[in-house]
């Protein structure tokens, strides 16, 4: 019984890493960027949020501030992420981790090392208990608003326009272009929509974590871990693969609690054995 | 337009030439006469926000001490660097004190760091103070004769929160769940705190190791509701308790949560409203104390907001190394020994003078017990701990709540 609500908040907590781990995924995808600054969008959005809050209010915060974020992954795509996308993949890995470690730095200039304080509305606070499970209620709201996004995500990918072109973009960048079709302007949209994501979760988490400087590079490594083991390029294989650490993480705390932080890389390092590509992973063409 | 361009760099031109002949020379001499200082702290990870007050309060400290004229008329130059992780604080002390010419090492808040720079100090046969670190153990087992330890070691603050759970009869055949932080620090206060419970009848019904990089404590929350306890208790360090607090008031669990270890900027981070509960302190800025209060207000007329613990002790720390160096006219490590070994007094701007006790270099001092106030009980932002009495009372030895020579000997 105990056990299986742990696999349920297991899931539930995946649904937080899928949200910043989804966009990570999108970019690699279709740009073959890993995004190491990623993690750093994420802060941002957390820290835009806590500004916002002191002024509008928590509600307005959770979408101004993806809004803002994802302004900002236009600039970030137009004047440095474009130059790498035929690059060798080394030098796009330095120049994202130049970033991550830059925007740190400015986050403790402008905000200072301390952690701020980020509280949510009295309104949101507490559990409750379905069944014999105890959910945290402001959990529930986060689980519901990312399977919103997901779905919404999934639509834009497989029934617009935009997501064929997208996909197509992904397998052959090549016949793409020999139709005459621009992936940059794509490109942009893609960043701005992955980017987006991760501060959602950075606006969403701030009441639940600690908002400081450091909080990107913690969470990029988790992430990376999720995209790994789902597989590149595979929309259904991230989310598995949130869900999957999620609940490892979870059943893990409650047999071995030490271990719990490890579990998550134990399991990378059996999926990697056995299936180098990732749970659901593709065979991307460019890739090879 | 051009000439007036030229006239410029030549100018520019001319003072840099000017200041290289005159100025950068004095500069040198008066950097190769001063006393260096090695601080370390962190200023990256869990204990990096700490750190980071730590670093105003001894530069604070230092240009107080300089602007009146140094020590034995030499100024102090502290060089404070991130000490990053154990391995790389050892690594830089070692290079402080051989390249650098730092003669005493000062700082640290963790206390796996603060160990390692222990053996360097030991080795170089140099004095270290251990400025933030807490555990036990680095009085006790791990002990040296060149390292003098500032803040409150782990015993004292399970004593000093215990004491105030044993008043409010939250001891005696109570259920307590603990959370410990999987490190030298976490371990050492679980120890401290069995021995209290054992002690006073307090009933320890479960305990999760958590890694110092856990950020979701949600599954370790779950686990707690099933064991159903009486109090929560947290052996966390640096912002892992905010975390927890602030998971804590998000799933709302029944249980009363308290903690033998909370640092102010933690609990500020962890915002309005979520904190309750009975935790330690070393010192806080609203302490009734005239001396406390103009350090007080100095430090938010620099830096705009008040100072936090770790601002503090760096602070007095410095001061008292000054005061160590100037009355004994030496930066000689033996000399300052046994200088401090001679339990000389300190004020550290508390209500009862401090001492460094001969056989375990601890600065014996007064500790509180504080609670949370009701947010529209606070003046400001940062007046969100109700603090209590000093602990000892004023009539009790100060000594009471440190560790015996039984229970946490040095022998070293």
């Amino acid at each position: 019984m105990f056990l299986l609500e742990q696999v349920v908040n297991g899931l539930v907590l995946g649904g937080y890493y899928l949200l910043i781990a989804l966009g990570l995924s999108l970019i690699f995808s279709v740009g073959g960027v890993i995004n190491l600054a990623h993690g750093a969008f994420y802060a941002l959005g957390a820290y835009i949020a806590v500004e916002v809050t002191k002024y509008l209010g928590f509600g307005p915060a959770l979408v101004i501030s993806p809004i803002a974020v994802a302004l900002l992954g236009i600039l970030f795509e137009r004047f440095l992420l474009r130059r790498f996308y035929t690059a060798d993949p080394i030098l796009s890995l330095l120049v994202t981790f130049g970033l991550a470690m830059i925007a740190e730095q400015l986050i403790r200039i402008i905000w200072g090392a301390a952690a701020l304080s980020a509280t949510m509305p009295a309104s949101l606070k507490g559990s409750v208990i379905i069944g014999d499970f105890l959910f945290s209620r402001y959990r529930l709201l986060l689980l519901a608003v990312v399977t919103v996004v997901l779905a919404a995500v999934w639509l834009l990918l497989n029934k617009t326009a935009f997501g064929r072109v997208v996909r197509a973009g992904i397998q052959r960048p090549d016949m793409v272009a020999a139709l005459g079709i621009r992936l940059q302007p794509y490109m942009t949209a893609i960043v701005m929509l992955g980017v987006g994501m991760a501060a959602m979760a950075g606006a969403f988490f701030a009441p639940i974590t600690i908002v400081h400087p450091a909080m990107g590079s913690e969470i990029i490594i988790v992430a990376f871990v999720v995209v790994v083991i789902g597989g590149l390029g595979s929309f259904w294989g991230v989310v598995l693969a949130a869900l999957l650490v999620g609940v490892v993480r979870g059943v893990t705390i409650y047999f071995v609690p030490a271990a719990g932080e490890a579990s998550i890389y134990v399991l990378m390092f059996l999926v990697l054995l056995l299936r180098p590509r990732g749970l659901l992973g593709e065979r991307i063409e460019k890739f090879e | 337009m051009i000439s007036k361009n030229r006239r410029t760099v030549l100018k520019g031109g001319a003072a840099t030439v000017g200041a290289l002949a005159i100025g950068f020379p004095a500069i040198v001499r008066a950097q190769s006469n001063a006393i260096k200082i090695g601080h370390l702290t962190p200023l990256t990870g869990f204990l990096g926000a700490l750190g980071g007050y730590a670093q105003l309060g001894i530069k604070m400290a230092a240009a107080a001490i300089n602007s009146a004229g140094g020590v034995m008329g030499r100024q102090l130059d502290v060089m404070s660097e991130d000490s990053v992780n154990p391995e790389t604080a050892a690594t830089k002390a070692q290079r402080m004190l051989e390249r650098d010419g730092a003669t005493v090492l000062m700082g640290e808040i963790n206390s796996a760091s603060a160990l390692t720079i222990m053996q360097v100090a030991a080795r170089n046969k140099r004095l270290f103070m251990s400025i933030g670190a807490r555990s036990d153990a680095l009085r006790g087992k791990n002990c040296n004769r060149y390292t003098f330890h500032v803040d409150i070691p782990s015993t004292v603050m399970v004593n000093t929160v215990g004491k105030a759970l044993v008043r409010d009869n939250m001891m005696k055949g109570k259920k307590f769940y603990t959370l410990t932080a999987d490190y030298i620090f976490g371990h050492d206060l679980r120890g401290a705190a069995k021995v209290f419970f054992d002690a006073n009848g307090g009933n320890l019904i479960g305990d999760e190791l958590i890694a110092t990089d856990v950020t979701d404590f949600s599954p370790y929350l779950l686990k707690i509701r099933q064991a159903g306890p009486d109090i929560v208790c947290s052996n966390l360090a640096g912002n892992q308790v905010t975390s927890l607090i602030k998971q804590y008031a998000e799933f709302g669990l029944p249980y009363p949560i308290v903690g033998f270890n909370l640092n102010t900027a933690d609990a500020w981070a962890a915002g309005v409203g979520n904190l309750s509960g009975t935790w330690p302190t070393v010192w806080y800025h609203t302490l009734d104390v005239p001396e406390s209060k103009a350090f007080v207000a100095a430090f938010i007329k620099q830096n705009g907001k008040p100072p936090e613990n770790h601002a503090w002790i760096e602070y007095i720390s410095l001061k008292i190394m000054a005061q160590a160096m100037s009355e004994t006219k030496s930066t000689d490590t033996d000399t300052l020994i046994a200088y401090f070994e001679k339990q000389t007094q300190f004020d550290i701007l508390k209500g009862r003078k401090g001492y460094f006790r001969s056989w375990d270099h601890q600065l014996i001092q007064e500790a509180y017990a504080f609670t949370v106030k009701n947010p529209n009980e606070m003046k400001d932002q940062w007046d969100m701990l109700a603090l209590g009495p000093a602990i000892p009372g004023p009539n009790e030895p100060l000594e009471n709540i440190n560790p015996s020579k039984e229970q946490n000997s040095c022998t070293s």
